[in-house]
């Protein structure tokens, strides 16, 4: 008996040990230079690079590492180096929130970059309060619970470079009605997603709020394929437009049998719309008179963007898209307000961040609004024979 | 046999001296917040897989739809808890959520537990798939977007409790003469019927009271993590523990407990080598299974190891 609990004790200490043995305390190596200054300022990049939705956070990961080798390639911000500090939350939000927590307390970075989509974000959130270290998602576009807490007040830490969904379904039916003339909308809406009814629920409001009738309203669910069903029951009725809130993968589908039936009016439709699968599904003759909003578009001939899709397609291989887009914007926002704090204190740079005025990036320039979203205009691209043929963009009211 | 005999009070020092030595840690700062989500996982994971291990090594039934439990668990502690902002909502949020987890236990467990084998491993795969698809569609946990926002009430003082609860609950459960049964239909479950165990009984009493503590890891998930959503309890979640329960061996509670640390230390440590940690993670245990196909402790307990037995004595 006594050997035994002897044994029982000697396990506990060596429990004990490993887990003491475990924390290497905090690590806040601040590089400084002579003159006692910081040579350099940690920023966490916490994103999906790997799992189901890699694809989103690889994007934005591209696009914020080319926007930091282009600023430490021009001398930094006031001097200071970036080092980006990279972790992969394997799509998983209880993994981001371990993963924000070890960037924040371990890493000792003064803010932290993603994740790319908003569950995943919402996980780091709680975590930015409870440090006190500003995160930024670029394309975290759920309306609640992100930026506005559940109670109706701001987090202070939490901010985000998109538009979101909301402001898409409103922006649909303004262009529909202003830029489009149009009187009666048909909806067919992706019910399997927050994203699609989201959508529908704005675009519904703004566009009977101005005058217009929403004639049908259908619903299909994600990995459907037929649509002839709703297709042919709303062929009969009177419409001037067809908003498909939901992803490429059904819309694609929707349009391209749309148009077989004989239905040419315009199809509308939101950021889900882009990707080159939407191509491939409906063909490109089905693609015309296809509209849908976006955060920035390829064919914008302002300068910057065309010079960001040049550089980045000499750096990548690859046409940038509008993930891309967004992480190189979120790479020189956090920099933008480093830059203006003058200081690596993450409070002075929450506060940077929230009082940026006319930041100009590839996505549009915007103001950061009270809310801590930016109060940014989507771009309105323009779809004929598959191709991008105009795109407008749309202020924000 | 006496409750309060030499070795239980032993026990129960070295109990709380190890709770106490962990929260001294926890305040001097040692163990700060990133290692404590590592010690919330290590708990979480140690109560699924000893509650799996009841139902697949001890009863011998293979469930693989322990993720639908925790989440019923998860979603119904979360709720309340986001209505109750306090430490009698979160309370009151596990135990819903327990019992919640084990009713759906019993009714799932009824119909499914006539099957055997493969039929059972693909009837509680679908049932978890069938869970996970109704929260994704009810209105009031927020479908496919999650629930966030939900206050975290849980701490190693809570999840201490709720592991060597677990622990010891289902450690006497299994040495009860109702656990000595569950065993019986793990070896041969015609010779246990023939004696007249009715195992439908037993194996549906196992399953609910696996669902039961499942509930009770959910809950004290969502409380921890702040935010939920269906995703997460896909079949991936009931793989990650059905892999600590083989791992650390079928039928030993302290090879569990063994499995979910170290599982989760090997997890923490490869953190910052991403593109390997998958590769490691896999080749670890294939390695395992090849010298070790019974798992780390086989059936064995940590206790069976240090037995010295004198005459007249019996220990455990």
């Amino acid at each position: 008996m006594k050997k035994k609990s002897f044994l029982s004790l000697l396990a506990v200490i060596l429990i004990i040990g490993l887990l003491a043995g475990c924390s290497g305390g905090e690590a806040k190596n601040e590089n400084t230079d002579e003159n006692g200054s910081a040579t350099e300022v940690k920023i966490g990049i916490n994103f999906e690079l790997t799992g189901e939705v890699a694809s989103y956070g690889v994007s934005n990961v591209d696009g914020i590492m080319m926007a930091f080798d282009e600023i430490n390639a021009n001398g930094g911000i006031n001097g200071m180096q970036i080092v980006p500090v990279e972790v992969d939350n394997k799509s998983d939000s209880a993994e981001a929130t371990s993963l924000a927590t070890r960037l924040m307390t371990q890493e000792g970075v003064v803010a932290c970059l993603g994740p790319a989509t908003s569950g995943d974000f919402m996980a780091t959130i709680p975590v930015a309060m409870q440090n006190e270290i500003p995160v930024i998602s670029a394309s975290a576009t759920a309306d609640k619970g992100v930026t506005v807490d559940n109670g109706g007040n701001v987090n202070d830490y939490v901010f985000r470079l998109c538009f979101n969904d909301s402001f898409q379904g409103v922006t649909m039916a303004n262009f529909a009605l202003n830029n489009l003339d149009a009187k009666k909308a048909v909806i067919i809406q992706d019910n399997s997603s927050d994203y699609g009814k989201g959508l529908a629920e704005n675009f519904v409001e703004t566009f009977k709020g101005s005058g217009g009738t929403i004639v049908a309203q259908e619903g299909y669910v994600a990995k459907d394929k037929d649509f002839k069903a709703i297709l042919t029951s709303i062929k009969g009725e009177d419409f001037d437009v067809i908003f498909i809130p939901g992803y490429y993968q059904e819309a694609g589908l929707i349009i391209k049998q749309a148009r077989d039936l004989g239905i040419d009016a315009p199809i509308l439709g939101a950021d889900g719309f882009d990707s080159p699968v939407l191509l491939e599904l409906a063909g490109a003759e089905a693609l015309t008179d296809v509209y849908f909003s976006n955060h920035y578009s390829s064919i914008d001939e302002d300068p910057l963007v065309q010079e960001f899709i040049t550089t980045f397609k000499e750096k990548n291989g690859v046409e940038p898209n509008a993930f891309n887009a967004l992480g190189y914007d979120l790479g020189y926002f956090i920099a933008d307000a480093i830059e203006r704090a003058d200081s690596t204190d993450p409070v002075a740079i929450k506060d940077a961040l929230a009082s940026t005025k006319g930041f100009v990036g590839v996505t549009g320039s915007f103001d950061m609004g009270q809310d801590h979203n930016p109060i940014k205009s989507a771009v309105v691209i323009k779809l004929d024979n598959g191709v991008q043929s105009s795109s407008v963009k749309v202020d924000p009211k | 046999m006496k409750v309060f005999n030499k070795k239980n009070i032993i026990i129960f020092v070295l109990i709380l001296l190890f709770y106490a030595a962990v929260q001294a840690l926890i305040s001097t700062g040692i163990i700060n917040s990133f290692y404590e989500i590592t010690l919330a996982t290590i708990c979480i994971n140690i109560i699924l897989a000893v509650s799996l291990n009841l139902v697949t090594g001890f009863t011998g039934q293979f469930s693989l739809g322990h993720a639908g439990f925790m989440s019923i668990g998860a979603y119904v502690g979360a709720i309340i808890n986001m209505n109750m902002n306090s430490t009698s909502g979160f309370l009151i949020g596990i135990f819903a959520g327990a019992v919640a987890a084990a009713i759906v236990g019993v009714v799932i467990g009824i119909p499914t537990l006539r099957l055997k084998g493969d039929y059972l491993a693909i009837a509680t795969l679908g049932m978890a798939e069938i869970i996970r698809v109704i929260f994704l569609n009810m209105e009031i946990t927020n479908g496919a977007a999650g629930l966030n926002g939900i206050p975290r009430y849980t701490n190693w003082l809570w999840l201490f409790i709720f592991t060597t609860g677990t622990i010891i609950l289902i450690n006497n459960f299994i040495k009860s003469s109702q656990g000595r049964a569950c065993i019986s239909i793990r070896e041969d479950e015609i010779a246990a019927e023939s004696m007249g165990i009715n195992t439908t009984k037993y194996k549906v009493m196992a399953f609910a009271l696996g669902a039961l503590f499942a509930g009770i890891a959910g809950a004290l998930y969502s409380s921890y993590f702040y935010f939920i959503k269906p995703t997460l309890f896909s079949f991936q979640k009931s793989i990650d523990i059905l892999v600590i329960v083989v791992l650390g061996g079928m039928g030993s509670i302290t090879g569990s407990v063994i499995a979910a640390i170290g599982l989760a230390i090997i997890t923490t440590a490869l953190q910052k080598y991403a593109e390997l940690r998958m590769i490691i993670y896999a080749i670890l245990l294939v390695a395992i299974m090849i010298f070790r196909p019974q798992g780390l402790m086989g059936t064995k307990e940590v206790s069976d190891l240090f037995k010295f037995k004198k005459k007249g004595e019996k220990i455990e």
